[in-house]
């Protein structure tokens, strides 16, 4: 293999397994140091300036970060970096003094939002402090799209949701709530500079052509609308017996919910298996603590009515149609899935459909085929979650600042990198190099019996700051780069030798598939990059196998030449303007 | 400073036929200098015990002083160990040995302790043959007094003190063979590969086997005219073969045609095979073994590997005669069986 370039930035960008896996690369071990320290304020900003959405994704992200997480590879757990996150906003003091500048003079262009979610809100976000102005259109009365109509309250309270939704609009974005965009094309003559469409997915799918479904009409419902409907106080009871149908997260809010609306039955029917569900393991277990059933292997066939009421449904098992199995119940929840409708973009605008919920978009600009027109958020990919909308909205804000300054949109701006040696004496480091031991922090929840009484009450108590340490101190500190510089090694074996999980090795040279299993522990994660160096004066190589480095950064502290260095690195995912 | 490992392996660590993984072989974190050749040493004897394997509690450490002397404490926690004064290891090695002759003595000591204070000792154990193996991590200095020159360092080698030294060096490997070593290799720190079948040959010979391995000093004698430096010893180390040891009761898969391939059987069935050069010397004749070490050394050259090895030469259990039952488990009323015995015993005389 060819030596390593390390000055390439996605190099050790990917060895940050959290960062690199998290949609809008938010620098995790960075801010978990930080909040191991108490420094609370400074740990939300550097969340803040990546993902917008610190006390909000702190609660409800789905949490890329954790899977990939290098701890969970290593001990039994990765590290709870989700809950970590909202342990910096719920301890921070004041930050508002913090945000960016916004300028007084306007840069005399003008940015139309569309939606008001977390796409839109990002795009306000980056392009305010550039002097531009923007405006927002929502059909709601109230700004936050999906995260304030279908994440019910006993995930994410109110005032954390306008906390933050407040730090953006008080830079001066223009809101025009109550306000449904009905055509496009009437839309694109008020001449704005850019529109960004950032209306997500939210029409949920529903079994129409289903048998029973117009007469049972009063008792099924389309598990998000209602979702919303609850958020809006439209809702407020349920039937006592109520089946929630799919197996997503929104089903899970759905039976979740129901049992706080006074659902004493409240069962979940899945078509496949409970392993194959696509809501995330812990929303299932969460559903389990409350008594709330998963029954599989049932596809719905019809909705049984009898005297203009809904008594039941029918399901096949395993395609057996002739055989109905029948449960009982008052109302049913569907939670099938989502569309998108862009029943108001006409034909003849130019802008091209890939089908009638998605656009055709360029994925790396999110640049519609009309140019002004730029999409992001569920509506531009399809139902994903709040930090890929996020992610999504910092891309579309470059794009239409590129785009407003006649540049060209394939040009994006570079990340930045911040390199810092971590040498503080002879064997001392800047960082908390000890790995510690602790097993992942378990997060207080308030009583069931209380909680299922109030839809406002959140059920998660959150760390405390002394778990919340503790947690934070299971952090790898992975962004702690090992660099190895050949020219300064003398081959005495010391980084090998003291390494706890046998990641170094010194031996010959060759094709990738052959070093991989000629390490000292073959390197079987090919996900994970082998670190190669140059030609060491015996005519060996240094191979670092990077899968389960623990950045203890002993290698650095056996080393006699300081060949090994302990460097970090700060990867800064661009923003607009920069 | 770090002080303790961290606890997590990698999640692959492989058992090896008893059981263990590597890591039930590890000892605390060594505080060595950064760099020292008795760290690659003390891991060589980690995967030596694991590969070979041997039972942890089987085996003992036995040490004197010095930097070497210290290493026991980063290897084998689970092993039994006792440090020893200054140059006086062979004897508590022996005294433990007759006590026990059922485990295997870890013998780990360094060039001083072996070489200036502990010569008196060395050579006699090495006479009787202990059943031992003897490791020396041998780095030509004093490094825990600030590097003076030891009894190993060569003529002309120079540490970091910058000043030749006047004095002959001790080969410990030609005085070992010369007085009845049942198994003599060299080896270098600074290359495992090599490093690990000799000590696992070493614990596989019965007799005594030393293992004097070159470990450069880096704080004090790593320096470009110092004979025991990692360029000094790469530039100028010959191996007298590569060597392999098969293990009793494993099948021999390997088909060692080639004329160069010596083969040694132990006492307890396993082999070490020596693959070498054509025409080279055989590793079972004590002359020619010294042979090689004078001509290698005239021509400023380093003989590595297994230099000697006569298995099952007869060790001091033998040669003294002991019983095969280890004496510390040998009861009260057997070894002092009263006097009805006694007189029986004198009645023979009468």
């Amino acid at each position: 293999m060819k030596p390593t370039d390390i000055r390439n930035p996605e190099y050790f960008h990917k060895v940050i397994d959290c960062q690199y896996a998290c949609p809008s690369h938010t620098p995790v071990p960075e801010y978990l140091r930080l909040i191991a320290e108490g420094r609370y304020a400074d740990a939300y900003m550097i969340n803040w300036h990546s993902n917008v959405f610190p006390g909000v994704l702190g609660r409800i992200c789905d949490r890329p970060c954790e899977p990939a997480c290098r701890r969970g590879r290593v001990d039994r757990e990765p590290v709870a970096i989700c809950r970590l996150k909202r342990v910096a906003a719920d301890f921070k003091d004041a930050v508002k003094a913090r945000m960016p500048q916004i300028p007084k003079e306007k840069n005399g262009k003008r940015v139309a939002l569309i939606g008001g979610g977390p796409a839109s809100l990002t795009v306000a976000r980056d392009l305010m402090p550039l002097g531009y102005q923007v405006d927002l259109y929502d059909e709601q009365s109230a700004v936050g799209g999906f995260m304030r109509s279908q994440v019910p309250s006993f995930r994410l309270p109110l005032e954390v949701l306008d906390e933050e939704i407040d730090y953006i609009l008080d830079m001066g974005v223009n809101t025009f709530l109550n306000c449904r965009i009905t055509s496009l094309k009437e839309f694109l003559q008020k001449g704005y500079d850019a529109v960004f469409i950032g209306t997500g997915a939210p029409r949920g799918r529903d079994l129409p052509t289903l048998k029973g479904r117009q007469e049972g009409d009063d008792h099924i419902h389309v598990g998000i609308e209602w979702l919303a409907a609850v958020a809006y106080g439209h809702i407020d009871t349920i039937g006592a017996t109520t089946l929630v149908i799919g197996g997503g997260n929104t089903a899970m809010d759905c039976c979740r919910m129901a049992r706080r609306l006074g659902g004493k039955d409240v069962r979940v029917v899945i078509r496949g298996s409970r392993a194959k569900m696509n809501a995330s393991p812990w929303e299932i277990e969460d559903a389990l603590k409350e008594d709330i059933p998963i029954i599989e292997g049932l596809s719905p066939l019809e909705f049984v009515v009898r005297d203009g009421r809904l008594i039941g449904m029918h399901f096949a098992k395993g395609g057996d149609q002739e055989n109905p199995v029948f449960i009982a119940c008052d109302e049913v929840l569907l939670a099938v899935g989502q569309q998108n409708a862009f029943t108001w973009i006409e034909k003849e605008l130019g802008l091209k459909l890939k089908n009638h919920w998605l656009p055709v978009i360029d994925e790396a600009t999110l640049q519609s085929t009309l140019p002004q027109v730029f999409f992001g958020g569920d509506a531009a990919l399809g139902p994903k979650n709040v930090i890929t909308a996020v992610a999504l909205g910092h891309q579309a804000a470059i794009s239409i600042d590129l785009y407003c300054r006649g540049l060209d949109l394939k040009v994006r701006p570079a990340p930045g990198i911040t390199l810092s040696s971590q040498k503080m004496g002879v064997h001392d480091w800047i960082y908390d190099s000890q790995v510690t031991d602790d097993a992942r922090q378990r997060v207080p929840t308030v009583e069931t019996v209380k909680s299922i009484q109030d839809r406002m009450l959140e059920v998660e108590l959150g760390f405390d700051k002394k778990s919340g340490r503790t947690e934070a101190q299971r952090c790898l500190n992975c962004d702690v780069q090992t660099v190895f510089s050949f020219a300064d090694c003398i081959e005495c074996d010391a980084c090998a030798d003291i390494c706890p999980t046998s990641c170094i090795n010194f031996i010959n040279n060759g094709e990738e598939e052959d070093l991989r299993s000629r390490l000292a522990m073959p390197a079987k994660n090919t996900s994970q990059d082998l670190y190669v160096s140059d030609v060491l004066k015996t005519g060996r190589v240094m191979v670092k196998d990077e899968n389960v480095c623990l950045h203890c950064g002993l290698c650095a502290e056996r080393c006699p030449t300081a060949a090994w260095e302990m460097v970090k690195c700060f990867y800064d995912c661009a923003k607009a303007g920069q | 400073m770090t002080f303790t490992r961290p606890k997590f392996r990698h999640p692959d660590l492989p058992p090896n036929a008893l059981g263990y993984t590597r890591r039930d072989y590890e000892g605390a974190l060594s505080t060595l200098c950064a760099g020292c050749g008795h760290d690659s040493i003390s891991n060589a004897i980690i995967q030596a015990c694991y590969e070979l394997p041997v039972e942890p509690h089987r085996v003992v450490k036995m040490s004197g002083i010095g930097c070497s002397s210290k290493t026991p404490a980063y290897f084998l926690g689970k092993s039994h160990g006792f440090n020893s004064v200054h140059g006086r290891m062979p004897a508590i090695a022996t005294g433990a040995n007759m006590a026990n002759r059922d485990l295997l003595y870890l013998g780990v000591s360094g060039d001083g302790d072996t070489a200036s204070i502990g010569l008196g000792q060395f050579t006699h154990v090495v006479r009787r043959n202990l059943n031992m193996v003897y490791i020396v991590m041998n780095n030509g200095c004093y490094g825990l007094t600030k590097g003076q020159d030891s009894a190993t360092a060569d003529r002309g080698s120079t540490s970091k003190k910058g000043t030749p030294n006047p004095f002959e060096s001790i080969d410990l490997c030609e005085l070992a063979l010369q007085i009845g070593a049942g198994f003599v290799a060299r080896g270098f720190s600074g290359d495992k590969s090599q490093l690990v079948p000799l000590l696992k040959a070493a614990m596989s010979c019965r007799g005594f086997s030393l293992v004097d391995v070159i470990s450069p000093c880096v704080t004090f004698n790593n320096t470009s005219a110092s004979t025991k430096s990692y360029q000094y010893v790469r530039d100028h180390a010959e191996a007298t073969g590569t060597v392999d040891l098969v293990p009793p009761r494993q099948e021999i898969v390997t088909d060692y045609q080639d004329g160069a391939t010596q083969e040694v059987t132990l006492h307890d069935g396993s082999v070490i095979f020596l693959h070498k050069e054509e025409g080279s010397r055989s590793i079972t004749d004590r002359r020619a073994a010294i042979d090689a070490l004078e001509s290698h050394r005239a021509e400023n050259r380093i003989l590595t590997g297994i230099l000697y090895c006569m298995d099952d030469g007869g060790d001091t259990h033998e040669m003294i005669k002991t019983t095969l039952q280890p004496l510390n488990s040998i009861l009260q009323e057997d070894l002092c069986p009263g006097n009805a015995a006694l007189q029986q015993l004198m009645e023979g005389y009468r």
